[in-house]
C-alpha cells in the first residue's frame, strides 16, 4: 500500500523539537511575552466596553437625583398621566422616557429587513454552493461580500434619495422616510452576512450525503430541498441570527433612513425611532451626567448585552452542526 | 430502476414534471443571486452617477465653502486618512499578534485561547454605536482624564474628543477583522516548513519572523486592507470620540478634532437645510468615500480569493 510507506514519517512529525527552546535570547523572550499579551488585549477589550459602557447606566439603579428623573424600572413601564402612555420625549418640560418606541422601532425595521434579506440570500447560498460552477462562484462570492464593503452611511445615503423616492410611488407611505425604507436599506447590510454563514454550511455538508441521494434516484432539487438543506439547517439559522444582531446594533443606515419619530405602532409606512439612531442623536446634545445621558448609555448595555447574547447563540448553532458533521475546529 | 434527471436514456415524459421542479429551484436559487448583484450594482451606480458631476480636482483639494454648497472636501479626506492610519498602526500589530499567539503558541486545549477566540468573535458582532460609546466613556472620559491628571496639570489636553481616541477606537473596532485574516493565512503555513525551519537549528521565534509570517503575508495583508476599509467607513463610533462638522485648519496634533468623509455625508443628509442646493457635495463626498473603501475591499478581495486558491491547489 503506498499511504503505509509515509505513515511513520507523519508520526515522527508530531513532535518540534522543544529541546531547541533553550537557545532563545532574550530579545525572543521578550517578545514572545509581549505576544502573549498583548493577545489578552481582546478579552480586555470585551470587559472594558461592557464596564465603560454599563458604569455610566449604573446611576440609574443608584442615584436619587436621577429617580427623580426615571428609574431603570420607569424605562419600561407606563407614565402616569398624559394622553399617551408609552413615550419618549426626553427633552420636554417633563422629560419621559419609555423605551417601548425604541424597541418596537429598533424590532419593526429588522424585520423587514431579515424578510427581504433571508431568502434572497439563502436562495444566493443555495445557488453558489449547489448549482454554480466554479467559474460563477469565484466570480458571484466576492462581488457579493463586496456588498459588506459599502460603507453604511453610504447605503443610507443611497435609501434616502432613492429608496425613498420609490418606495413611497410603489406603496403610497404617509411618510417619506419609514420602517419600510430603513429596513430595506438595512437589507444592504444584512445580505452579504446571512450569504456567506449559510454558504458555509451549506458547504460543509459532505459530498456523500449528495451522492446518496441522487444514487437513490432524487433529482437535484430534492437532493438539495429534502438531504442537504436540513442537514445545514443549523447554519443557516445562525445566519439569520447573526442577521438579526447585526440589523438590530446598525445606525448609520437607520438615523438617516427612518425618520426618526419614536411613535409606538406596527405601521411601515410611519416614520420609526430605532435604539441606535436615538443614542447616535441625542448623546451629541446631552449634558454630561444628567439622567438623560445615563439613559442613552442604558441603552447601549442593553443594545450590547442583546447583540452579545445573539451573537452567542449564533457561533454555539455553527459550532454544533459543524461538530455533527465531523469537522471539529 | 433509476430516474435521475442525469440519466440521458430515461424517458421525457416520465421525468418531465420532476425536472420542471428541479429547473424551478435551481431557477429561483439564481434569480436570488441576480438580485443580490443589482442590488450592489444600483447602489455603485447610482453614487458613481450622481457624484461623478461634482468630481473635480477642486472638490478633492479645496476646503468647503458658502455653507458646505460649494467648494471641496480636502479636509474631509485629510481627516479620514489621518484617522485611518493612525487606527491601522494599533490595530495592525495587536491583531497580528493575537493570531500569532493562537496559532503558534497556544496548545489546542488552551482555555484562553479559546476565551481569546470567543472575545474575538464577540467584538466583531459588538454594534458600532456600542463602540461609540466606549470610546467617549473609556478613553476621552477616563484614559484622557489620567493624561491630563498626571501630565498637564489637569488642563483639558487630552479629556476631550479628538483625533487619536477615535483612531484608538476604530482600532478595538477592526481588530477582529486583523486576527481573523491573519489566524487564517497562519494556519494555511504548511507545517513542513515549520519543521524544516526547526530542523535547520532555528527557535520558534526565529522561525516564525523568518517562514511563517513571510509566508503569510498575503493574508495578513487582506486583513490589513479590509480593516483600513472598514475603519475608514465606520462613523458611528467616532461621532462622540472626535470628528467635527468643520473645522478651518487640517488637525496637526493628536488631540485636535477632525473632519471625516462619513461624517461629512452623515451631516450633509440629515441636517442641512436645503438638501437640493447641497446634493451635489453630498454625492461627491459619497463617491469620494465610496471610492476609498471600495477600491481596498477589491484588492482585498481579489488577494484572498487569489491565495485561497493558490494554496488549494498546492496541497
Amino acid at each position: 500500500m503506498a499511504g503505509q510507506s509515509t505513515m511513520p514519517a507523519t508520526l515522527a512529525r508530531e513532535r518540534p523539537a522543544r529541546s531547541l527552546k533553550r537557545r532563545r535570547g532574550l530579545f525572543e523572550q521578550v517578545l514572545e511575552t509581549t505576544i502573549r499579551a498583548v493577545a489578552l488585549l481582546s478579552i480586555a477589550a470585551i470587559l472594558l466596553i461592557f464596564i465603560f459602557v454599563g458604569k455610566e447606566a449604573l446611576p440609574l439603579l443608584t442615584s436619587s437625583d436621577v429617580h427623580r428623573e426615571v428609574s431603570l424600572w420607569g424605562l419600561f413601564t407606563a407614565h402616569s398621566g398624559g394622553e399617551s402612555s408609552f413615550m419618549w420625549q426626553p427633552v420636554s418640560e417633563v422629560p419621559k422616557y419609555s423605551i417601548w418606541p425604541l424597541i418596537t422601532g429598533s424590532l419593526k425595521v429588522t424585520l423587514v429587513s431579515l424578510v427581504f434579506a433571508v431568502p434572497l440570500s439563502v436562495g444566493a447560498a443555495i445557488f453558489v454552493s449547489e448549482y454554480a460552477s466554479s467559474r460563477v462562484r469565484e466570480i458571484a462570492k466576492p462581488a457579493i461580500e463586496l456588498l459588506a464593503g459599502v460603507p453604511s452611511v453610504v447605503v443610507g445615503f443611497f435609501a434616502l434619495i432613492v429608496l425613498a423616492t420609490w418606495v413611497q410611488t410603489a406603496f403610497g407611505t404617509e411618510h417619506r422616510l419609514n420602517a419600510l425604507v430603513a429596513g430595506l436599506g438595512l437589507s444592504f447590510a444584512i445580505c452579504p452576512i446571512v450569504f456567506s454563514v449559510s454558504e458555509d454550511a451549506l458547504r460543509a455538508v459532505p459530498r456523500s450525503y449528495r451522492e446518496a441521494a441522487l444514487a437513490l434516484g432524487s433529482t437535484r432539487a430534492q437532493a438539495v430541498l429534502r438531504v442537504v438543506l436540513p442537514a445545514a439547517a443549523p447554519g443557516i439559522a445562525a445566519s439569520i441570527v447573526l442577521g438579526f444582531g447585526r440589523a438590530v446594533g446598525e445606525t448609520m443606515i437607520v438615523v438617516i433612513a427612518s425618520g426618526n419619530a419614536a411613535l409606538l405602532d406596527g405601521n411601515l409606512g410611519h416614520s420609526t425611532r430605532t435604539i441606535t439612531a436615538t443614542i447616535a442623536q441625542e448623546l451629541g446634545e446631552v449634558v454630561i451626567g444628567s439622567a438623560h445621558y445615563d439613559v442613552l448609555f442604558a441603552l447601549g448595555t442593553l443594545l450590547f448585552v442583546a447583540t452579545f447574547l445573539v451573537n452567542y447563540v449564533g457561533e454555539r448553532i455553527v459550532h454544533g452542526m459543524r461538530r455533527k458533521l465531523g469537522i471539529v475546529s | 430502476m433509476s430516474a435521475t434527471a442525469t440519466t440521458p436514456v430515461a424517458p421525457r415524459r416520465l421525468v418531465g414534471s420532476i425536472r420542471h421542479g428541479d429547473r424551478a429551484l435551481e431557477t429561483l436559487c439564481a434569480v436570488s443571486v441576480v438580485i443580490i448583484l443589482a442590488m450592489l450594482v444600483i447602489v455603485l451606480g447610482d453614487v458613481v452617477r450622481g457624484g461623478a458631476r461634482t468630481l473635480s480636482w477642486e472638490f478633492i483639494s479645496a476646503s468647503p465653502t458658502h455653507g458646505m454648497t460649494a467648494g471641496g472636501v480636502f479636509p474631509a479626506i485629510f481627516g479620514t486618512v489621518a484617522m485611518t492610519l493612525l487606527m491601522t498602526i494599533a490595530a495592525v500589530p495587536a491583531g497580528v499578534a493575537t493570531a500569532i499567539y493562537l496559532t503558534e503558541f497556544a496548545s489546542p486545549q488552551s482555555r484562553v485561547a479559546r476565551l481569546i477566540r470567543v472575545c474575538v468573535a464577540n467584538l466583531a458582532g459588538v454594534p458600532s454605536i456600542v463602540f461609540g460609546l466606549f470610546g467617549l466613556g473609556f478613553f476621552v472620559a477616563t484614559v484622557g482624564k489620567v493624561i491630563d491628571t498626571v501630565a498637564f496639570n489637569g488642563q483639558s489636553v487630552y479629556a476631550k474628543p479628538c483625533l487619536i481616541w477615535s483612531a484608538l477606537t476604530l482600532a478595538i473596532l477592526t481588530l477582529p477583522v486583523v486576527v481573523v485574516a491573519t489566524e487564517e493565512a497562519i494556519l494555511s503555513v504548511p507545517r513542513e516548513l515549520r519543521e524544516a525551519s526547526l530542523a535547520l537549528g532555528a527557535t520558534q521565534m526565529q522561525t516564525i519572523l523568518r517562514v511563517v509570517l513571510p509566508e503569510a503575508l498575503g493574508g495578513i495583508l487582506t486583513g490589513t486592507i479590509l480593516a483600513v476599509s472598514r475603519g475608514a467607513g465606520e462613523v458611528a463610533p467616532i461621532l462622540f470620540t472626535g470628528v467635527a462638522y468643520y473645522l478651518p485648519h487640517l488637525p496637526t496634533n493628536m488631540n485636535d478634532q477632525f473632519m471625516n468623509l462619513g461624517y461629512h455625508v452623515y451631516v450633509l443628509a440629515t441636517q442641512s437645510p436645503d438638501v437640493d442646493r447641497t446634493k451635489p457635495q453630498l454625492y461627491g463626498t459619497a463617491l469620494v468615500l465610496l471610492f476609498l473603501t471600495f477600491l481596498l475591499n477589491l484588492v482585498a478581495i481579489t488577494i484572498r480569493s487569489r491565495t485561497r486558491r493558490g494554496s488549494r491547489a498546492g496541497r
